[in-house]
């Protein structure tokens, strides 16, 4: 049984069509990639996926059954968590925000809800930042917290929009590595413009503009980025998806 | 200084200012980490159609203006719930009307030559005994439910999106922040008036945002602040004969310019 299954799933906004015809299918521990232009409706995908927009018409089961009675099993890592840098909050209290809300002390946090908090932020190699205040942390660091908030509710599924956009390079491929590892008992679909690192870590990739096109590149033949850089020309022609040789301008 | 002890009205004041500034300091922590404070300036304004209502009905000025600003709160909740794009519009709306349902039926009140001016800058020193009880009990309501869902605000306020995902009802809490906003904000018109009101619940907030750790420390800092600056005021006000509101929102003006000016050129 797949992990994510999306069939035939339409989806438009003000008479816009944003997504035509997607079917898509994720099995465990799949690292997959959703890459595509602005606009194009991987967001909106992942929305769906979440449960946080409404299903127009197709269907999606997660482990067999409608996204929203799997709150718990989906983590989720959202695009913008530079928003409410001044917020006063600390680290360890962002996480357990992850914790889904049952069984829950009249007042406080349970001592396994701390415990579990921490976990997860050892996992992410963020324990020593525990109660330092979110605003003081560095981009990366603070998507490395989002990432554990994510965790914190033992996911079986990691979801993950545009996880790097606003990090530095060596802080990129920090997030990237720990993903691989978490990949090894997570599933983990990432949304990303990062091309040329994401096919480093990716087995399977979607291209969505309005429609979906779908590679499995878990046998890949070897990339050699030159110098790190790899542009979306390139990558095209390794799909196979370029029809004529075209110069890469990037 | 000690005669201002012995009479009680300035007793009366100084409970009302205690229990308004702890009341603000909890509140307006929420409205500002919640960027609601053009809301909550809405509500201030609105709630003299409330004043208004009470006056020519005849009925407490509490009560109506508490019924009338929660009604306002209600309708701004609505509002932002479900219509994002024209918020801005819709509350200066609310704010002017509520505002004109007030001066028109203060006008029509017959006999009763009322001090527009009272609720404008405040009149902390004619709280009464039943002033006290109901902002007691409004201050024992705002602890209780703050502490008991304490999680879940923290949540709905930091990343309603996420909390959303959590099984969090992200409206129904929106609504509980903007309605107790909303009744803190009637209670704070006696003490500072409605168009200082948006000070009180911003300028000791500001400071404590600077220098808290978390969200509860904010509220405890904010609190402790807003009584400091509300006391001092109050005594300048004693002292020199000066309106009382104002001079507790220049108090913690200066407050405020002195915190920008250390933090500025002390802690590089």
């Amino acid at each position: 049984m797949s992990i994510i299954d999306i069939q035939n799933v339409n989806f438009s906004y003000d008479k816009q069509t944003i997504l035509e015809n997607i079917s898509l299918q994720v099995e465990q521990k799949d690292f997959l990639a959703i890459i595509g232009p602005n606009g194009g409706g991987k967001s909106t995908l992942l929305k769906l996926i979440l449960g946080i927009n409404p299903l127009q018409k197709g269907t999606i089961s997660i482990l067999g059954t409608k996204p929203e009675k799997n709150l718990s099993k989906i983590g989720y890592v959202p695009q913008n968590t530079n928003i409410n840098t001044d917020f006063p909050i600390k680290v360890i209290e962002v996480v357990m925000m992850g914790h889904v809300g049952h069984k829950r002390p009249i007042f406080g946090y349970r001592k396994e809800e701390i415990a579990c908090a921490m976990g997860a932020l050892q996992q992410v190699g963020m324990e020593n930042f525990a109660h330092k205040k979110i605003g003081s942390l560095s981009g990366g660091q603070r998507q490395r917290v989002m990432i554990a908030r994510a965790l914190c509710a033992h996911p079986k599924i990691l979801l993950l929009d545009e996880p790097t956009a606003s990090i530095d390079v060596s802080g990129q491929k920090q997030i990237y590595d720990l993903l691989k590892q978490l990949n090894q008992y997570i599933t983990i679909v990432v949304v990303s413009h990062d091309i040329s690192v994401i096919l480093e870590y990716a087995n399977k990739v979607a291209h969505i503009n309005r429609t979906l096109t779908y590679h499995d590149i878990s046998n890949k033949t070897t990339i050699n980025p030159t110098q790190g850089h790899f542009c979306e020309v390139e990558m095209l022609e390794l799909l196979g998806k370029s029809t004529k040789k075209s110069e890469c301008t990037c | 200084m000690l005669e201002m002890f012995s009479y009680d009205f300035m007793q009366h004041a100084i409970i009302a200012g205690l229990l308004v500034s702890i009341a603000s300091g909890i509140i307006g922590s929420l409205i500002v980490v919640n960027r609601m404070v053009f809301l909550a300036g809405g509500i201030a304004h609105t709630a003299y159609g409330g004043i208004g209502i009470a006056i020519y009905f005849n009925l407490p000025i509490f009560l109506g203006a508490s019924v009338f600003s929660v009604a306002a709160a209600l309708l701004m909740a609505y509002i932002t719930l479900h219509q994002r794009n024209r918020i801005d519009t819709f509350i200066g709306l609310i704010w002017a009307v509520g505002m004109a349902i007030g001066v028109i039926l203060v006008d029509l009140s017959q006999g009763y030559n009322v001090d527009l001016i009272s609720y404008l800058f405040g009149s902390i020193l004619a709280v009464s005994q039943e002033d006290l009880y109901y902002m007691g009990i409004l201050l024992i309501i705002i602890i209780t439910i703050v502490t008991l869902y304490y999680r879940d605000i923290l949540a709905v306020s930091y990343d309603s999106e996420y909390a959303n995902l959590r099984g969090i009802n992200v409206p129904l809490f929106f609504t509980i922040i903007l309605v107790l906003s909303a009744l803190t904000i009637v209670i704070a018109i006696k003490v500072v008036g409605l168009i200082l009101v948006i000070a009180l619940l911003t300028i000791p907030i500001y400071i404590a945002e600077k220098i808290s750790t978390s969200l509860a420390q904010m509220m405890l800092y904010s609190g402790i602040l807003s009584s400091v600056f509300t006391m001092v005021g109050l005594h300048f006000s004693y002292t020199f004969d000066l309106t009382s509101g104002a001079s507790i929102i220049l108090v913690s003006a200066l407050c405020l310019l002195i915190f920008i000016f250390f933090k500025k050129f002390i802690t590089k």
